[in-house]
Order: C-alpha cells, then sequence, then structure tokens
C-alpha cells in the first residue's frame, strides 16, 4: 500500500490507550529478578576467587507485564535494560528471581523448555543492519521462525506467510523484497523486514531494545507508527527499551526507569512524566533539549556520570551524583576523592598543588565500600593541617547554597594515631515502594520515611 | 546564487555587526565514485562571527558532515572542493595541504562524533596533548605545556589527576570532553562539531552541550554544531541552518526558525521529531534523493506537501525575508517578488501533489 | 605513574602464575601421548636385539614396568631437574642432546627472525604507507614469492648462488667450519655467542658466514607473512579514526604516519612474531637439513624413527616449555607497549 505524501495521512492520531474496562490478564510477572555477569577482569582473581567480582547488570527487579501494555525501561548506558530484556525472554540465565510467563516459572528453564515457548516471545534488536545475515534474501531471512517451529506445511504455505508478513510491515508490494538482500535495503526497510521477522510467528510479546535509535530522525516515526499498528492488528504486549524518553513518553503505557540494574521509578507513564518523583527522573527530564525555545530553561544538571557498574557506590547507587541526597544515602571514602576533584578544578594551578599535597595517597580514597577512612597527611604536614582543612571544607560545603550533600554523611572526623578518620552515617538500600495515592513506585529515601531527621 | 532581499537595504541586520570568522561562498563538493560524481555539497553559502554557534541540521545524507569537513580539507581523496571558505579573508580551498595542514589546529578545530575511538589507544592523555602543542606552538616549555593542557582539561571538567591516563581509562562522555579540550587547547577561531553527542547519554550529552554552549562565551569561539536533534539546536544555536540534499534550503536565527519555519523541508522536519509534547506521529514519507542524481528542479518536491508543477521544472532561487531568514522555496520567493512568479510558467502554480505516489520503497 | 607500573607488575605475576597449570596440563598431555602410543618402548627401540630377559631387565631399569602414576611422578621429576634420562638408541646424556641441538637451532631461528624483522618491518610499513604504488606492489609480489616457495627450493638457490659449486662466497653447510667449532669453548652452546665470549674473532666471522644462508633461507620463508601483516595493519590504522582527528589536529603528515599508524599498527605483529619464533623452533627441520645444520628439529626426527622415547620425551617437553615461555613473553611484551592490555 503506497503512503501519499498527504499530511492527513502521515500524521495519525494517537489512540493507544484505548480505554479497557475490565484488568486485561497478566502476561509476565517478574520477581526479584537477578542477573550477574562474572567480571572479565583480573585473571588471577578469577582464578583464586579472591576479590572475583560480578557486574550486577539486573539486581532485583520486580515487574507486572499485562497483556496489551506496552512497558518502557529507560535508562542511561549500561543500566541493565538490554539485560533485563533479554532474560526476560530467555536468552540470558538469570542468577536468581522468578520469570513467570502465564503462571510458569521459566526463569531456571533450559534450552528445550524453552523452545516452545521461543515462538510466543520475540525481540527486535537495536542495529537492524547486524540483525539480518547479509547472505540470507527477505525470503529466507523473515521466514526463519517458520522453519525453526516447524511452523508451515509446504512450500505454498511458506511464501504465503511471508507475503503477508512483508505486506504487514509494510514491505509493499511483497513480491520486490522476497529476493533482495539486506545489503539492498535502506535502514528503515530493514528495520521493517526485522519486524516482519519478529511477527510471522504470531508472537505474543514482543521486547524492542532501542528499534529506531540507529535510524534518522524522520524515519522513527514511521517505524514507531507500524509498531502501534502491529499491536493492534496482532494482540501484541510490548516492552520497549530506550534511552530516549520523548519516544517513550508518547509509545508507552507504564514506564520503568533504570539505574545500574535496579529499578528506581516505575509507574503509569502520565503520572511519570507529570510528576517525576525520584531525582534521577527529575535529572533525566530536565536534561531533554526542547526543541521550542520558548519552553527551554536553563538547567541544573546532575554532576558527574554514570558509575563503574563493577565497582557500583554504596546504598543508593545514585547518590554521587544526587543533588538532594541524605545522610544514609550510602556515602563512603570515593565520595571525598570525587568531591576534592570536583574543587580542584576550580582552582589555579598553585593552589591544587597545596591542597593535594596535604594527602599522602589518594589512590586509597578511591577504594569501593570504605566507610571507615583513615587519611594518612602527606609528607610534611600533620594530621592537626589535614582534619583542619577537612573541616574548613565541611563549613563551606555545609553554608552553600545547594549545600553539599556529603558532609551529611560524615558522622564523626578526628585526629587519631598520626591519621585523620572519617566515619561515614551507615547506608541503607533504598527500596522500591508504591507511593500512597498514585500508581508509582518510587526507591528513594526522600519518600519512605527514613529521610526526615 | 543571488539572494533576493526583502528587507530594506538601507537598514543592516543587527546579526551583522561582527565581521565574520568564517564566509562560505557557493562552495561545492564532489564525491568521484563509479557511478559519477556525487554532489554531497552543492552550492551552500553561510557565514559564521565570532562567538557565534550556527546549527547545521538536516536528515542523514544530506551533506553535513561533507560541508563540515570540506571547511577542514579533510574530505576523503578521490572528492574534490570547489568555490570559496573564506577564513578571516584566506581562501582555504586554494591553500595547499601544508598551508591548510598549519592552520588545522590553531584556527581551525573538528569534534568527532565517536569519542570512543578518536584518542590514540597507546598514548596518554597527556602525550596527545603534548604531541598537540609542540606541532603548533613550537618553544613552549614542559612546564607550560603541561599548564596549558591542565587548563584546557579542567574547563571540561577533567581533574588533574587523571592528566596521566591512558584513553581506555575514560567513560565516553569524559572522552568527548577530552577530544573537545584537545581541539580547544590551541584557541581556534572556529570549530565544526559533527554530531558530537549523538553516541552519548541524555545526561551526558545535556553536559557537553553546556560546554560548548559556555564555550562561545568564554572564548569567543565560532562553532559550526552539526546535529539530528533539534532539541540542541534550540537550546544551544544563534543560528540555525537547514540542509537538504546538498543545499541549506534555509537559515536564519534559530528562535525565529523553530517559531515561524517558512520552508516546507523545515516545517515537516519540526514536525517529524518525537519530543516530550509529542502527541502524535508525523513523519514525512520519502527520503532523501540520491546525490548523484537528484531530481529536477526543487529537490524536495517529490516529498513536498505544497509541491506546485513548477517547481518540479525550475529550480527556486534564495530570498531573504523581512525577518533576516532566508529560504530557498518558490512560495517564499513569490511572496517576497511576485514578479518571479513568471518564472514558473501559465500552471506553474497549479499543486502537484496529485501526480505522485511515494512508496516504502522509497524510504529511507 | 606509580599506578601504572604497579598494575603492569601485578599483571606480570599474574601471567606467571596462571603459566603454573598450563605447564601442569602440557606435560599431562605429552606424558600421556607419549604412553598411549603403540608398542613398548624399550622392545621397539631394542627388540630383536636383545633376549627376553635383558629386555625385562632393560625395561625395569627405565621404570616402564612400574605403575602410571609412579612414573608421572618420576616424569614430572625428570622435568623438574631437567634431567630426562638417558637416549636409548645411542646412550647419550638427553639433557645434553637438547642443549647442544637447541642451541643451534636457536641461533638458526634467532638469525631467521632477524632477517625477517629486518626485511619483513621496513617493506611491510612502507608497502601500506605507499599503497598500490610501486613499492607495495614489489613487496606484495616479494611476499608471495617467498611464502609459496618451499624452504628447500630457496635454500637450494641460495645454495647454487653461493655455495661452493655456485659463487663460492659462503658455506653451506654445518654451523662452522670443522676446526673453528670443536675449538671454541663451550659457554652458552649458542656458538657464536660463546665464540664471542672466548674473544675468538675470527670463529666469529666463521660462524657468522656459516649463519648467513641458513638464517636467509629460513628468513624469507616467514617474512611473507611478516610484509602482509604489517601491510594490512597499516592500512586499517590509517584509515581510523585517531588518524583522522589527529589529522584535525593538524599533526604533520609524517608524524601522524609514524608516530599514530606505524606504531600502532605494530602491536598486533608482536603476537604473530612470538608465535612464528614458536613454530621456527620445532618447524625449521626442512631448512637444516638442507644446510646439514646440527639443530634439534633433525635430532627429533632422527629419535621418532629410531623409536628412542625417552630422547623424544625429553625433546618434546622442552619444546612444550618454550612454547609456555614464549606465549608469556608475547603477554609480557603486549603488556608493555599497549596500555589496554594490563587490567
Ligand atoms: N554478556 C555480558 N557479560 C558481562 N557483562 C555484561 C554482559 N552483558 C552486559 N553486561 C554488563 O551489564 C551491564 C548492563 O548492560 P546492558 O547492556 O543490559 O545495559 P543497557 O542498559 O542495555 O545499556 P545500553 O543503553 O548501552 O544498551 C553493563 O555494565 C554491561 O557491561
Ligand atoms: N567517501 C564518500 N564517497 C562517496 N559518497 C560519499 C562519501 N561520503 C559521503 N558520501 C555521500 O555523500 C552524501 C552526504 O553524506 P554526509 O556524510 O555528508 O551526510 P550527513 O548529512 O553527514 O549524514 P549523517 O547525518 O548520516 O551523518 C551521502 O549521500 C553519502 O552517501
Ligand atoms: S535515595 Fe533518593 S535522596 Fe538518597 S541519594 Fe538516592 S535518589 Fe538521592
Ligand atoms: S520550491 Fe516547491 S517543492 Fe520546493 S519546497 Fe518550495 S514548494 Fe516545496
Ligand atoms: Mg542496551
Ligand atoms: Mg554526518
Amino acid at each position: 500500500m503506497p503512503t501519499k505524501p498527504d499530511t492527513d495521512a502521515a500524521t495519525v492520531a494517537m489512540d493507544k490507550r484505548a480505554e479497557d474496562p475490565v484488568e486485561p490478564e497478566t502476561l509476565v510477572e517478574i520477581e526479584n529478578l537477578e542477573v550477574h555477569f562474572g567480571l572479565r577482569g583480573g585473571l588471577l582473581s578469577r582464578m583464586t576467587g579472591r576479590g572475583a567480582g560480578a557486574v550486577k547488570a539486573v539486581d532485583g527487579v520486580n515487574l507486572t507485564l499485562r497483556k496489551g501494555e506496552v512497558l518502557g525501561l529507560v535508562g542511561e548506558s549500561g543500566s541493565g535494560k538490554t539485560t533485563l530484556g533479554r532474560t526476560l525472554l530467555g536468552l540470558n540465565s538469570p542468577t536468581s528471581g522468578a520469570i513467570r510467563y502465564r503462571g510458569e516459572d521459566i526463569a531456571q528453564y533450559g534450552e528445550r523448555q524453552l523452545r516452545p515457548l521461543r515462538r510466543k516471545l520475540q525481540m527486535v534488536f537495536q542495529d537492524p543492519h547486524a540483525s539480518l545475515n547479509p547472505a540470507m534474501d527477505i525470503r529466507t531471512a523473515v521466514g526463519h521462525p517458520l522453519i525453526i517451529h516447524n511452523l508451515v506445511q509446504d512450500e505454498a504455505d511458506y511464501e504465503a506467510k511471508v507475503v503477508d508478513a512483508l505486506e504487514r510491515v509494510g514491505l509493499t508490494p511483497p513480491e520486490r523484497y522476497l529476493t533482495k538482500y539486506p545489503s539492498d535495503l535502506s535502514g528503515g526497510q530493514k528495520q521493517r523486514a526485522v519486524l516482519a521477522r519478529a511477527i510471522i510467528a504470531e508472537p505474543e510479546l514482543l521486547v524492542a531494545d532501542e528499534p529506531i535509535s540507529m535510524l534518522d530522525m524522520s524515519v522513527r516515526a514511521k517505524i514507531l507508527q507500524l509498531m502501534l499498528d502491529l499491536k493492534r492488528d496482532l494482540d501484541l504486549t510490548y516492552v520497549y527499551v530506550t534511552h530516549d524518553l520523548a519516544s517513550a513518553k508518547f509509545f508507552c503505557d507504564n514506564i520503568a526507569i533504570m539505574y545500574l540494574g535496579r529499578i528506581v521509578e516505575y509507574g503509569p507513564t502520565e503520572e511519570v512524566f507529570a510528576d517525576p518523583k525520584h531525582p534521577y527522573t527529575k535529572a533525566l527530564l530536565a536534561a531533554i533539549p526542547e526543541p521550542d525555545p520558548n519552553k527551554a530553561v536553563p538547567r541544573d544538571l546532575p554532576r558527574g556520570e554514570i558509575p563503574d557498574a563493577a565497582r557500583p557506590p554504596l546504598g543508593c547507587s545514585f547518590h554521587p551524583r544526587c543533588p538532594v541526597a541524605l545522610a544514609g544515602c550510602g556515602w563512603e571514602a570515593r565520595d571525598l576523592r570525587a568531591l576534592l576533584e570536583r574543587r580542584w578544578l576550580e582552582m589555579p594551578v598553585e593552589e591544587y598543588a597545596k591542597e593535594k599535597a596535604l594527602f599522602a595517597d589518594l589512590t586509597a580514597l578511591g577504594e569501593p565500600e570504605v566507610t571507615r577512612l583513615s587519611i594518612a597527611p602527606g609528607r610534611g604536614h600533620t594530621q592537626e593541617e589535614v582534619l583542619e582543612y577537612l573541616r574548613n571544607l565541611r563549613e563551606e560545603g555545609s553554608a552553600a547554597q545547594p549545600r553539599e550533600p556529603f558532609w551529611s554523611g560524615v558522622v564523626a572526623m578526628q585526629a587519631e594515631g598520626g591519621h585523620v578518620v572519617l566515619e561515614f552515617e551507615q547506608s541503607r538500600d533504598p527500596r522500591l515502594r508504591l507511593l500512597p495515592e498514585t500508581g508509582v513506585q518510587v526507591a528513594c529515601h526522600l519518600y519512605d520515611g527514613t529521610g526526615d531527621e | 546564487m543571488t539572494t533576493t532581499d526583502a528587507a530594506a537595504p538601507a537598514v543592516p541586520a543587527a546579526d551583522d555587526a561582527r565581521e565574520p570568522v568564517l564566509s562560505v561562498r557557493d562552495m561545492r563538493v564532489w564525491y568521484g565514485t563509479e557511478r559519477g560524481p556525487v554532489r554531497a555539497v552543492d552550492g551552500v553559502s553561510f557565514d559564521v562571527r565570532p562567538g557565534e554557534t550556527l546549527g547545521l541540521v538536516g536528515e542523514s545524507g544530506c551533506g553535513k558532515s561533507t560541508l563540515g569537513r570540506g571547511v577542514l580539507g579533510l574530505t576523503p581523496p578521490g572528492s574534490a572542493v570547489d568555490g570559496e571558505v573564506l577564513l578571516r579573508g584566506t581562501n582555504l580551498v586554494e591553500l595547499t595541504p601544508k598551508e591548510l595542514q598549519k592552520r588545522r589546529g590553531p584556527e581551525l578545530g573538528l569534534i568527532f562524533q565517536e569519542p570512543m575511538t578518536r584518542l590514540n589507544p597507546l598514548m596518554k592523555i597527556s602525550e596527545q596533548f603534548e604531541e598537540t602543542l609542540r606541532t603548533h606552538e613550537k618553544g613552549l616549555s614542559k612546564q607550560e605545556i603541561r599548564e596549558r593542557s591542565l587548563e584546557a582539561l579542567r574547563g571540561m571538567g577533567i581533574p588533574p589527576s587523571r592528566y596521566e591516563n591512558y584513553p581506555h581509562e575514560f567513560s565516553g562522555g569524559m572522552r568527548q570532553r577530552i577530544m573537545i579540550a584537545l581541539a580547544l587547547v590551541l584557541r581556534p577561531a572556529f570549530v565544526v562539531a559533527d554530531e558530537p553527542t549523538t553516541a552519548l547519554d541524555v545526561l551526558v550529552e545535556a553536559q557537553i552541550i553546556k560546554i560548548l554552549a559556555d564555550l562561545r562565551k568564554n572564548f569567543d569561539t565560532a562553532l559550526v554544531l552539526i546535529t539530528h536533534n533539534l532539541g540542541i539546536v534550540a537550546e544551544a544555536c544563534d543560528r540555525v541552518a537547514v540542509m537538504y540534499a546538498g543545499h541549506i534550503v534555509e537559515q536564519g536565527d534559530s528562535r525565529e526558525v523553530f517559531a515561524n519555519p517558512q520552508h516546507p523541508y523545515t516545517k515537516e522536519l519540526l514536525r517529524s521529531t518525537i519530543s516530550l509534547s509529542t502527541t502524535g506521529l508525523h513523519y514525512i514519507p520519502g527520503s532523501p534523493p540520491d546525490l548523484g542524481n537528484p531530481p529536477e528542479g526543487c529537490r524536495f518536491h517529490p516529498r513536498c506537501p505544497v509541491a506546485m508543477r513548477g517547481c518540479a521544472v525550475v529550480e527556486p532561487p534564495e530570498v531573504r525575508l523581512r525577518s533576516g531568514v532566508r529560504s530557498t522555496c518558490w512560495h517564499q520567493a513569490i511572496e517576497v517578488d511576485p514578479s518571479l512568479a513568471d518564472e514558473l510558467g501559465t500552471d506553474g502554480r497549479e499543486p502537484l501533489a496529485a501526480v505522485k505516489e511515494i512508496s516504502v520503497a522509497d524510504e529511507a | 605513574m606509580s599506578k601504572q607500573s604497579g598494575s603492569l607488575r601485578r599483571y606480570i605475576l599474574t601471567r606467571i602464575a596462571l603459566a603454573v597449570p598450563m605447564v601442569f596440563i602440557l606435560l599431562v598431555l605429552v606424558f600421556v601421548m607419549m604412553r598411549v602410543a603403540p608398542g613398548d618402548p624399550i622392545a621397539a627401540s631394542q627388540g630383536g636385539k636383545l633376549s627376553a630377559v635383558e629386555l625385562a631387565a632393560r625395561r625395569h631399569a627405565a621404570g616402564f614396568d612400574r605403575p602410571l602414576y609412579v612414573q608421572f611422578w618420576e616424569y614430572l621429576k625428570s622435568v623438574g631437574t631437567l634431567n630426562f634420562g638417558t637416549t636409548f638408541s645411542d646412550n647419550l646424556s638427553v639433557r645434553d642432546v637438547i642443549i647442544q641441538r637447541g642451541g643451534a637451532t636457536l641461533s638458526l631461528s634467532l638469525g631467521a627472525l632477524l632477517v625477517a624483522i629486518v626485511i619483513g618491518v621496513p617493506v611491510g610499513l612502507l608497502a601500506g604507507r605507499f599503497r598500490d604504488r610501486g613499492i607495495d606492489v614489489t613487496g606484495r609480489l616479494f611476499a608471495i614469492v617467498t611464502y609459496a616457495a618451499p624452504a628447500f627450493v630457496l635454500g637450494l638457490l641460495a645454495q647454487l648462488a653461493f655455495g661452493a659449486n655456485g659463487l663460492g662466497l659462503l658455506p653451506t653447510s654445518g654451523q662452522s667450519s670443522l676446526l673453528v667449532g670443536l675449538n671454541v669453548p663451550t659457554t652458552t652452546h649458542i656458538l657464536i655467542l660463546d665464540a664471542a665470549i672466548a674473544g675468538d674473532w675470527s670463529a666469529v666471522g666463521d660462524i657468522a658466514q656459516h649463519l648467513v644462508l641458513p638464517s636467509v633461507t629460513l628468513g624469507l620463508i616467514i617474512v611473507g607473512v611478516f610484509i602482509r601483516m604489517i601491510r594490512v595493519n597499516v592500512i586499517q590504522t590509517l584509515q581510523g579514526d585517531y588518524v583522522e582527528a589527529a589529522r584535525a589536529r593538524g599533526i604533520k603528515e609524517t608524524a601522524v604516519v609514524t608516530r599514530h599508524a606505524f606504531r600502532n599498527a605494530l602491536v598486533p605483529v608482536v603476537t604473530v612474531l612470538g608465535l612464528q619464533v614458536a613454530m621456527l623452533l620445532g618447524g625449521s627441520v626442512l631448512t637444516e637439513k638442507t644446510f646439514n645444520w646440527p639443530g634439534i628439529g633433525q635430532a627429533l626426527i632422527t629419535y621418532i624413527n629410531a623409536r628412542d622415547y625417552a630422547a623424544v620425551q625429553g625433546i618434546v617437553t622442552v619444546f612444550a616449555l618454550v612454547v609456555v615461555v614464549i606465549s608469556m613473553l608475547i603477554d609480557f611484551v603486549n603488556a608493555l607497549i599497549d596500555p589496554r592490555v594490563r587490567y
């Protein structure tokens, strides 16, 4: 069907949340899901087991996916979105936790048990160029699931199904595409072919991992529209993985904001966008550039970058960047180093060198999970000088506008046996909990009653 | 290409106040291919003034990167650049490769899209700074080099304690900031940033855009910012140039262009952008043409919702509107100078929409 | 800085620790391979020459009638003390055989490597830099020819050209002239070094002359691989993102090419280089034969034909150890030049 370049036809009114009075059935339920990856790192630690670290790509996630829903998984790179999506389909095996698909826990299923389910669970990847075998023509590539799952009787049946799938994704007339190879197609056309392959076995759940982020912006809307049409026609349920909040806002019914393997905010899209609760969600929303210059506002961005997933911060993973962090949010030695480095960035070189000389070894400040920190003074300096310096910093930080949250986490600071010893407040992991009178769940101490001191 | 002017010539427009750092006139860039020349940039003209940021937007394959590289003389072998690229009066197109190389760095900078692969993995950050400074500013002492580099890094938020690290010890966002510092340490007057944040996360992207915005204030650097993200242009650019199929079809003050887009392509581009306020999906049918064989007349006519018959035959002239915005479309041309309508022929202003159909087959 | 070298030191220690299980596995493999081969070692080498009683006595003396684990323990001990017993067929100390013959092979391999590096690296770099121009076309042709021509063809050609029957410029047989070899006192078992240590410069000259033809022959065999690999690497790095970025910073073209493209292009070559050395040590039999070079490759063939298990086991064990050591050295060098390797 040719698309007329007619404005009315191209602008499609959104009708995604057609209200359904009856609560739709639950399709997938995820409980305390954890996926850890063994670290690639040190050979010795791998052999001896000493310090053998793991990346907690997914670290205790709970989700419910209802039939016909579009769930958005949003977060920065490395937050575990892809891993969660893949695990949901049995493409990664979880470390622990349950994945109940129509009530059946498939978390520990082996490949053989998963095979019959695979047909119902499909995935679309970010890079359409990489997801199609360059040596397979479209007829073979799109029809491949039919062969794998033994869904066709004969050649004619096969052909009819492939043609039907191609028509559904708008690759018309299908005869023109059957014998083409991926290299003959543009990015948007490839993604259409990938979608055709995903729907041909009549799946129930489609995990789309950043399906439009590699595409040109003028094609993105087309592919999103196609996905909406397919969902309507085929009664699909989507998990939409993205770091683009704008398309998630348009496309998703519910949204889960992820940070370093955990969900930090989860609820109906409208509620989350209208009134974001978690400081991270707020930061993400504030960071989106707005094409309307009249709406653009100057904004405060959180400092720093997403931390190393192999050495996550204590307590709330967001605390090193959180402007409103509290005493119990997980302060540790590393945060002092970050604080000093931020301070030194603003200084002339001589002053920086002078202050740095107060400390014997800054690398000791970089170790994770140190909650009692002993600082050795640099050569020619005494512990009193270091203590004095830190006290001044604390005063400055507490008086600053906005206040430096780090110091609220320091419970004791004294000179002791030639060193300065800092003790940090006991950290608490924020748990995801439902906010009263909303449909939104948030993992943040600001909302769990432990914050007010 | 001549520009018909709608503004009274006696009143100089406000943005003409300072001499441009870079003046590009009728620039063309070809790529030689087996199927004949690809005219990736085909007669573009624009100015960038000190401290000004010009946003360059358009769909993939419209020639944005080619334009940016062409200015620095960094197009690949087998390509040719023609026209005038005046950097403070010197035509870069006529310089020898060696003279051009001397200007890259101290006068012209380029920041790339993929920060992960743009630093030599075998060299410490310090060595890459030393190399850059040594090449262009002979006679700097080791101490001076160090100070200058730390200064530039500090401006980008990289702590001095990381100076001796290797590239792989930094995240993508930090590497991009190092690349920017490396481009700025020589204080070039003019910098091209080719999608500097496309590969980065939203928060990091916002941080970098902020840095780039500060740059023009602090260093008076003239910047051409190439991007797909119209939000970034609205936020960080003073002026914007919209490219389609090797041409600049509309350029002007970015607030003005975003608030009152004139060219049909600009309008369509803005409408198809998915933003937080998107409530319906819109897209431009079809895709940009093959630049080896572009359409006759206005290159946008096969996709233009308001195309006229004449558009398919005669190329539209560029006109300057009262707002100072310049657009290359027959509608604005006739508005500014009704006599131009004659060029379209007798039924040239009839709508063209009825004659064409675009299928997915032609999409990008 | 201290942090950097610290992690390098840790990397090296880790790598050494990892070599231990690797060596053990290799030893087990060698041991098993030697036992599963059909036929009794003693019977095979001495069968027919000795009476049944004598055979049994020999077998007992060699320990082949004991349980396997005891034999394995003995084998480990022999590896630990580097004392592999005596050869069955000619009653020499296996250790001496390995040291003497190994020394000869080592000097040949190092000579060949030198030739390969001296020719291969510059030709490869230039061929990559000046792609499709004269030097590149010639270099590629040269690479193909040397790679395709079997060792003995090259060797024979060299002998014909330079040897006694040809121009007679260079010796074509053995490590040294007969008397020279006998008079050099042994310290390292690498003849040319020993001569140098002894300060006998005329001997050094003689030995060096003997080294030229075999080294060039063997070196040419591997130089083709070098040239092609370096060329491809240079072409790739020259199109690399950081090379373009360096150009955009106005770095001079010569500096771009040498500092950014050449250096980075040579990194992967180190690995290949190391593997080639390992291969040279074991696989230069043909060259050794052609030039009558008293190397270990020849010796191994002789002992295999004689089914002399003691000798074969000793030589193969040492080969295995050498491969482990070389692969370790490759990793060290890689870590030294490429910071991404140390983690
Ligand atoms: N197969 C794997 N082995 C080891 N670590 C892995 C593996 N896959 C992912 N990880 C790690 O798990 C974390 C989460 O990765 P994941 O790809 O799920 O993130 P993401 O949110 O999809 O990021 P992106 O936006 O970059 O795609 C990362 O730190 C990643 O390095
Ligand atoms: N080396 C080349 N040889 C031949 N054609 C080229 C070459 N590089 C680019 N082109 C063509 O020139 C046109 C413009 O390419 P360019 O990369 O400048 O576009 P762009 O606007 O930067 O696109 P994008 O947004 O995807 O980066 C395209 O049609 C492209 O196919
Ligand atoms: S728990 Fe909440 S307040 Fe505390 S650091 Fe995390 S996001 Fe900030
Ligand atoms: S000139 Fe015609 S085809 Fe081109 S943009 Fe204007 S109206 Fe559309
Ligand atoms: Mg991902
Ligand atoms: Mg580009």
